[in-house]
């Protein structure tokens, strides 16, 4: 099927269309450097990205990943190729500090974030590995990506935040002074709302780096906007902020006010650290359950207002489409979801047996209360164990043991949230909201299992 | 010997911080010096809070002391965020005729001479698409989809051209705005149809009711 069939222009716009078309071009890429490379030790179930595939499919990026000295070209990217010892009992191990003092990854661990050759900065994605995740937190190098004017070079000794509009007293905040006022921790996913855009009429992409990993949970510090409201005292007919960014989009989106004085926080720390540049640093906002694209990078002015500014974001962009012709706007809930990441797509299980059957649930409207597992395409459903602590707006970690009888099996997860909603199927979103919206995506996900123990993305 | 290394670690910030000041140009933080008689690092310097230059502002008026008032002339600095009631729209107007130049200049390279877009580029298509939304082949364009000519004027102003972000003026932005919103059929097509502050307020945009609020959720089990 050519590219113009499944990705049709009256529903794609130009930029998500060559987005899609890249997503599909690159998944390929990748898995056929990994089948170049097959070997029986892995019995193909864990179909991760091998040396060889990460080395062309950084060719195929423009190679501009493995930059640096010859043992860092050797090795994938976070990690230094050092000489593998033939007994690590026999001899001293390296010294302590040896890679700088920052710390590296395992050579042998060359998960990477997907990110598309596109001739613009304007669609710049990269996606997570949900496929290799454990648990529930992403690590800071491989939460996915979103820009829209590419990722500024921001020194934070000259960044500041402006905070003004409808406030008694506008305010001006350096980095330092943020640091100084009292801060909460939060761990919270942040999810695009292009997550999983390929996917409505058709079971599109083939891994769930594909499908589903526009969306990472993270650790996040910073102070509370409320505690920043509060010191520039809003005015009573305040109903709105405007949150823009230092990039060359000057990325803006509105908030309601609600929101930003409930759990709104203004971030400096991702997991721990300063925030990766890629993730805004030094500073961004951070609207737990809202689409990604309002947790504005490289935040630098708040604006107060009665009414909201109706930015190219919130009006031509990040609004769904629906039958009828109008369009719903401010959709920034992301509803209760749920994956299963193990086995799925491009996946080969090597024989009938035991398999743990294991995802991430979330929801943005609070916390998970239930996940239930089907193995037979969704006629029967088993309850599935949470991992502890489950978080409000985090993701959860779901596991279910199954045997799996080498017959042919459609596997789903299927998510409840504390209030009670349901993730529903694709037949169901797709009644009420028709195909031309990319948006708000949260169908079940169906993986078929085949006789041979191939694991596919399929629609049932 | 904690003692030691501190006053070490003082005594080496202090020599570090001029060096830091005058490379202007660097791109990256330099490493930390490294400590002479223990090989070890010293940490970064201490931060420096804002805090020292406040008068201002008392713990009594915001509850902490600490940022600064933001100044008229700092908030108009980077203030350019344009509502659709008109208010944050600048001064300056600009022409059709002027428009078209600009954007034969300017926009055509991406978005085509005809505001047809080039989906290779990923620039949107301009104009056209009336009356599509409802159908199966819907064409979502500044004409046909957008509620307000503000955010042309904003996101125009803000982010356009892509290779060179917010270097436009705002006579210039609109020029283009007369021009892309003449062609669309929403203001005029004579050379000097002309949009200024007051007169782009009044726009009225042809999918303006098109928009509803998230009923979400709309799926029931």
């Amino acid at each position: 099927m050519s590219d113009s069939e499944r990705f049709p222009a009256s529903i794609y716009g130009p930029a998500e269309r060559r987005m899609a078309e890249s997503m599909v071009d690159i998944e390929n890429r990748m898995l056929d450097a990994v089948e170049d490379e097959q070997c029986d030790c892995k019995d193909g179930m864990f179909n991760g990205v091998t040396r060889r595939g990460l080395l062309m499919g950084g060719v195929a990026l423009g190679g501009s990943a493995l930059a640096g000295s010859r043992a860092m070209a050797d090795a994938p990217p976070g990690a230094i190729e050092y000489d593998v010892q033939p007994d690590s009992t026999k001899e001293q191990g390296r010294l302590i500090l040896d890679d700088g003092g920052y710390g590296s990854r395992s050579q042998f661990e060359n998960e990477v974030r997907w990110r598309y050759p596109t001739a613009s900065l304007d669609s710049s994605w990269s996606m997570t590995p949900l496929a290799s995740g454990q648990g529930m937190m992403t690590p800071s190098g491989l939460h996915f990506e979103r820009h829209h004017g590419g990722i500024p070079a921001i020194d934070p000794a000259t960044h500041e935040l402006i905070l003004h509009g409808m406030v008694d007293q506008p305010m001006r905040f350096t980095m330092d002074d943020l640091k100084r006022l009292p801060a909460v921790s939060k761990i919270h996913f942040i999810e695009c709302s292009g997550n999983g855009l390929t996917e409505w009429a058709k079971p599109t992409l083939k891994t769930v780096q594909g499908t589903h990993g526009l969306t990472s949970t993270s650790e996040w510090t910073g102070v509370r906007l409320s505690t920043l409201l509060e010191m520039a005292g809003v005015q009573d007919s305040a109903a709105w902020i405007l949150a823009e960014g230092a990039d060359a989009a000057v990325m803006t989106r509105s908030v309601p006010l609600d929101k930003a004085m409930d759990d709104a926080i203004v971030a400096y720390a991702q997991n721990g650290e300063a925030l990766r540049p890629e993730q805004g640093y030094p500073l961004r906002l951070l609207l737990p359950g809202y689409e990604g694209n309002t947790h504005i990078k490289w935040l630098r002015r708040l604006d107060v207002s009665d009414k909201p500014f109706m930015t190219r974001e919130e009006t031509s962009k990040y609004t769904d489409l629906m039958p009828d012709g109008t369009a719903r706007q401010f959709t920034l809930e992301m509803e209760a979801k749920s994956v299963i990441t193990f086995p799925s797509g491009a996946m080969k299980l090597p024989r009938a047996g035991f398999y743990e059957v294991t995802g991430i649930a979330w929801s943005g409207r609070g916390k998970i209360a239930k996940v239930e597992v089907s193995a037979d395409g969704g006629a029967t459903w088993q309850e599935a164990a949470l991992d502890g602590p489950v978080l409000d707006k985090c993701h959860t970690r779901f596991r279910l043991p199954w045997t799996w009888t080498g017959e042919e099996a459609v596997l789903q997860s299927r998510a409840v949230d504390e209030t009670g909603y349901i993730q529903p199927t694709l037949e169901q979103l797709v009644e009420v909201r028709g195909l031309k919206s990319v948006y708000h995506l949260n169908a079940i996900q169906s993986w078929h299992i085949a006789p041979d123990g191939e694991v596919t993305n399929v629609h049932a | 010997m904690f003692m030691r290394n501190l006053t070490l670690i003082c005594a080496i910030g202090a020599l570090a911080s001029p060096a830091l000041a005058q490379d202007a140009a660097r791109t990256a933080a330099a490493l930390p010096e490294t400590l002479e008689e223990t090989g070890e690092r010293a940490p970064a310097t201490v931060p420096q809070s804002s805090s020292e230059t406040v008068g201002d502002i008392v713990p009594a008026d915001n509850a902490y002391g600490v940022g600064q008032p933001a100044t008229e002339e700092e908030i108009a600095a980077i203030d350019i965020d344009v509502m659709p009631d008109g208010r944050g729209l600048p001064e300056g107007s600009g022409t059709y005729a002027e428009g078209e130049e600009l954007y034969e200049t300017i926009c055509a390279a991406c978005h085509g001479s005809d505001m047809m877009g080039i989906s290779d580029l990923g620039a949107p298509q301009l104009i056209g698409g009336r009356g599509t939304l409802a159908t199966d082949k819907p064409v979502k364009t500044v004409e046909s989809y957008w509620p307000y000519a503000s955010t042309f004027f904003d996101y125009t102003h803000r982010a356009m051209p892509m290779t060179a972000p917010g270097s436009l003026t705002t006579d210039e932005v609109y020029a283009i705005s007369a021009y892309v919103l003449g062609k669309a059929g929403i203001t005029g097509t004579e050379p000097d149809t002309m949009l200024d502050a007051a007169s782009m307020a009044e726009v009225e945009m042809p999918n303006a009711d098109g928009f509803v609020a998230d009923p979400r959720p709309d799926v029931a089990e």
